[in-house]
């Protein structure tokens, strides 16, 4: 907390009351208010300390060379056992305990910033010189590029061959009809919870299993899409390989992804309509105006920012899925822009392939790279898709209304 | 927006029907009809839908749980009976998740009381922020940075681990040479989660009446004092459910896993590779699988719905049942 | 035990915005003095800056001297929290701890200290605080219920003697029947006249009548505008205040002409 007096304390202020008695000590105030605390400075000391101790522990247990990490991690840990003992014996128990659980807190913090710098510096790093020098990555898919090319790559330095855009193209088809089947479903089902259902069972149970649907795991939306759409083909074409191969395709990934996006986008929604003031529903039932009309031109206008942000956060949410798709629409070298026939690639399937099995698996580097640059376009796709959401929320918020 | 609402009228009622008539309102009243039933029927769909969900899942996955009944064989594709095959897969997913919710609870708790009640308000907004963004990076980059990154950076730990714990079953056997390892997938699976149980925790530690808060420190409490006088007791029911959603999104998880963890059979130790989930056994073998394998992934997907729905259910069941003593009054 | 306050050219700020100018005032041990003025005048923040629990609200701060029996709070070495200790508060709203007994509640400052006391003497301070609080009979058969679920009025003066039982020198007091009967509002002014023996009361109140029945002195606070700061118009005896005061502003408010 930001307490620290401005006005530095100089001896007595000369305006004080007649009434105030001169509190008759020196200059420098012996206050008994501060009595028995640790001077300001101790928690210098016990920084170096620490870290004298640390490396001495670091010493004697790390067997091969010193590590810098090591170090600091046991200075850490020494640092805050040794507040935790020079407070109690300057101060007390209870100032101790304080003191203890506000370093725990901060070091909570710390340590969960650890993997986000080393995750976004690995990307980075990674990525962007990739991204920088090879464009082409955003504009050719894989159909020409082979183990042989990539075996030359990384043995005689020729250029990085391939790119992602049928991952782009796929994530993008993939996306835009998963939001076309989940937007309405969900839009409606909220309408029905906030503006229809007087809490009865019906609105009760759909409420419980929309929370249960935020729950199910990604690879089971991608195996009950995989299942519906086969079952659906083998009863009404047939069992024939033929048949069976089309289940694989943009639409079945868009309806495992449908899966995870509707509960986000009703949670949201219901969310935004149950702010809407219900005078605002009222001033239009006693205009005349019905309740559909009521719904479609006040509540929703009201609301819209809110639910294009939730939409879009949902959206950002599956574009970054990986399993579904894998085991929905599969994954191909060349382009494919129709979501209903074909295999199809996604982006993040792309990275993932791309790692797991390399082009060249004598040469795996390029393939490396190339997940890389896709994970770096990747974080930055769904870094803008939540940065958007923010903006709508907040540029287009209604004016607040005494809420 | 009385603009629009008079914009409504003035577009849609007739004019021919007197004010005061019985047909004054803008759109007709099938309108009505047809709006609520659409509205109606997309909140059944989603009932289906989830009904879907459970009824596809079993019926693909009958071939497997009952392969002489439903395929005419003896056993399975991989295993004598389906119990054998997922049981151990079923193990590790547990094992990961263990180690996921061991590590990341504390510290996400810390980090929401950091956000709630410890940092200088001009860093509590930008971490709620950095929190926000750890979440919303796809599982597949995380993966990546565990497989490439993270384990690497693991092996000297192992190293340790085993020479001076050893003797602990966990740390036991060779330790892995490249990290690939079911505790660097934990690890990976903890950092994922961490965001979802802190955002949740620090939504309900922001919740504490102010009143309490203010009380406790009238009377002396120290901030520590304060914190569990007034925010945990609040937040109990709150902390168990958000861990428990946690878990559930742990338990789902599928690329930490497959990207990082060089898989094997099922063993106690976390520091040599071995081990397995069910979503990582999925998504390796579904893009090849075909017959029976088919059966018995989704099959297998089916136990790990059950074993999330259960917790999740549990998570739920525990915020609704103490809403009452929360103290929100 | 109770103890003489002193404020010496505070000023009281949130943030950039200066909410309570240059105040010095003097308040007695052993008599209740009532702040009064009109809403946002800033009498509640001022009250909050006795006990340093202003600065609990974000980027709020307070520049100048608050004397303790001549000891200043706001040193910049004093931890705010050995203040609260010694200058209890009682709230606007009643906050008894909703996950605590009325017995627990009582002995929630004790609990806090660490100190251990036998039954019996934890059992005698319960008694003793609730009975300064006028509660005893009314709750005495059923301690170990959850605070909650008092009524309005049983519940503040729970407050008082969770305040009391740590035996503070000063009580702050904000608006302390603003959410209560009249009845209850009753209980508590008296209250307040016993609270007066041992202890220095400072009670904020809109009720001029409030003010007039139970204080020894009374300040007037005042802005001069919207984003201006309040600032100390008047301060003498509640008698003087009420029936010939010398400010303008006071005959105005007094006289009900505003606020």
């Amino acid at each position: 907390m930001s307490t620290a007096l401005k006005k530095p304390d100089e001896g007595h202020t000369p305006s004080a009351p007649p009434s105030s008695k001169p509190n008759g000590r020196s200059t420098k105030p012996k206050n008994s208010l501060t009595a028995g605390q640790k001077p300001g400075w101790t928690w210098m000391v016990v920084a170096a300390a620490s870290l004298a101790v640390g490396a001495g522990l670091i010493a004697l247990i790390a067997s091969e060379g010193f590590s810098f990490a090591g170090w600091l991690i046991l200075s850490a840990i020494v640092y805050v056992i040794g507040m935790y003992v020079t407070t109690r014996v300057i101060e007390n128990k209870r100032r101790a305990t304080d003191g203890l659980w506000r370093n725990l807190v901060w070091a909570a913090f710390i340590v969960a910033l650890i993997p986000l710098v080393s995750l976004l510096w690995t990307v980075f790093a990674q990525g962007l010189p990739t991204l920088l020098s090879n464009p082409g990555l955003l504009t050719e898919d894989m159909s020409t590029t082979n183990g042989a090319t990539d075996a030359a790559t990384q043995d005689e330095g020729a250029p990085l061959s391939g790119g992602f855009v049928h991952g782009l193209i796929g994530t993008l088809m993939i996306t835009v009809v998963a939001t076309v089947i989940s937007v309405p479903i969900g839009l409606m089902a909220s309408i029905y919870l906030v503006e229809y259902s007087r809490g009865g069972w019906f609105a009760r149970t759909i409420t419980f299993f929309v929370d249960v649907m935020t729950g199910i795991p990604s690879i089971v939306a991608g195996l009950f899409a995989f299942a519906a759409v086969q079952l659906f083909i083998t009863t009404f074409l047939g069992e024939s390989p033929v048949y069976l191969q089309m289940v694989k395709m943009g639409l079945s990934a868009a309806i495992a992804l449908s899966v995870l996006m509707i509960p986000v986008v009703v949670r949201s929604t219901e969310e935004m309509l149950r702010v809407v003031p219900n005078e605002l529903r009222e001033a239009s039932y006693a205009l005349g105006v019905r309740k559909w009309k009521t719904i479609m031109k006040v509540v929703l206008p009201t609301s819209i920012s809110g639910i294009a942000s939730g939409v879009t956060l949902a959206i950002a949410r599956v574009t970054g899925e990986t399993a579904p798709i894998l085991v929905t629409a599969g994954f191909l070298a060349t382009t494919n822009w129709n979501p209903f026939s074909g295999w199809m690639t996604a982006l993040p399937v792309y990275i993932y392939r791309q790692l797991v099995n390399p082009t060249a698996p004598a040469a795996p580097v390029p393939s490396e790279m190339r997940a890389w640059a896709a994970a770096l376009v990747l974080i930055i796709i769904v870094m803008l898709l939540n940065l958007v959401a923010r903006i709508v929320a907040q540029a287009f918020a209604p004016k607040k209304t005494g809420r | 927006m009385t603009e629009q609402v008079t914009d409504a009228r003035d577009t849609t009622a007739s004019p021919t029907t007197k004010p005061w008539g019985g047909r004054t309102s803008s759109g007709s009243a099938s309108g009505d009809k047809v709006f609520a039933g659409l509205a109606y029927g997309a909140g059944g769909l989603i009932l289906l839908v989830l009904a879907f969900v459970a009824v596809f899942l079993i019926t693909e996955s009958l071939p497997a749980l009952a392969p002489t009944v439903f395929s005419q064989q003896d056993s399975i594709a991989s295993a004598d009976s389906f119990w054998v095959y997922v049981m151990p897969l079923i193990g590790g997913t547990l094992m990961a998740s263990a180690i996921a919710i061991v590590l990341a609870t504390p510290v996400a708790i810390g980090i929401a009381l950091y956000i709630s009640h410890y940092a200088p308000r001009r860093l509590a907004t930008p971490v709620g922020y950095v929190i926000d963004l750890l979440a919303a990076i796809p599982s597949v980059v995380y993966g990546a940075w565990g497989m490439i990154t993270l384990s690497t950076a693991m092996v000297p730990i192992y190293g340790w681990l085993h020479d001076h714990l050893g003797f602990l079953p966990f740390f036991a056997g060779d330790p892995s040479t490249t990290g690939r390892t079911l505790l660097t997938s934990g690890v990976v699976l903890a950092v994922m989660i961490l965001p979802i149980i802190t955002s949740l925790c620090r939504e309900i530690f922001l919740q504490t009446p102010k009143l309490h808060e203010e009380a406790a420190l009238a009377l002396g409490a120290t901030q520590w004092e304060m914190v569990k006088m007034t925010v945990f007791p609040f937040a109990r029911a709150g902390i168990i459910s958000s861990v428990m959603l946690g878990l559930g999104r742990a338990l789902g998880e599928t690329m930490a896993v497959t990207l990082v963890l060089s898989g094997g059979v099922f063993g106690l130790s976390l520091i040599s590779s071995g081990n397995q989930t069910i979503p990582s056994e999925i998504a390796l073998n579904f893009p090849e699988a075909f017959g029976m394998r088919q059966s018995e992934l989704i099959a297998a997907g089916l136990m790990l719905f059950i074993i999330t729905l259960v917790v999740n259910m549990i998570a739920r069941w525990i915020v609704s049942r103490h809403k009452e003593f929360s103290g929100a009054n | 035990m109770a103890k003489r306050i002193d404020a010496v050219d505070l000023n009281v700020y949130y943030g950039s915005f200066l909410a309570v100018e240059d105040v010095n005032i003097r308040i007695e041990p052993r008599a209740v003095t009532a702040f009064i003025g009109p809403s946002g005048c800033g009498k509640t923040t001022f009250l909050r800056t006795i006990n340093r629990m202003h600065e609990v609200l974000p980027g709020a701060y307070a520049e100048g001297k608050m004397l303790l029996d001549g000891e200043n709070i706001y040193d910049p070495h004093v931890d705010p929290v050995s203040i609260r200790a010694e200058v209890g508060m009682v709230f606007q709203r009643p906050n008894p701890f909703p996950t605590m007994s009325i017995r627990e509640n009582v002995l929630a400052g004790y609990k806090l200290n660490g100190t251990r006391m036998s039954k019996s003497d934890a059992d005698a301070i319960v008694e003793k605080s609730l009975r300064g609080a006028n509660l005893w009979n009314e709750v005495k058969d059923r301690l170990d219920k959850p605070g909650s679920g008092l009524s309005g009025g049983q519940q503040q003066r729970l407050c008082i003697a969770r305040t009391v039982a740590v035996e503070p020198s000063v009580i702050l007091m904000d608006e302390p029947c603003s959410a209560l009967d009249p009845i209850s509002t009753l209980a508590v002014e008296d209250l307040i006249n016993e609270l007066k023996k041992d202890y220095t009361v400072v009670i904020v109140t809109h009720n001029m009548q409030q003010a007039a029945r139970v204080a020894d002195k009374t300040a007037f606070f005042n802005i001069q505008g919207t984003g201006k700061p309040g600032i100390l118009i008047e301060y003498a005896d509640t008698k003087t205040i009420f029936q010939n005061p010398e400010n303008e502003q006071t005959i105005n408010y007094i006289s009900g002409r505003f606020g």
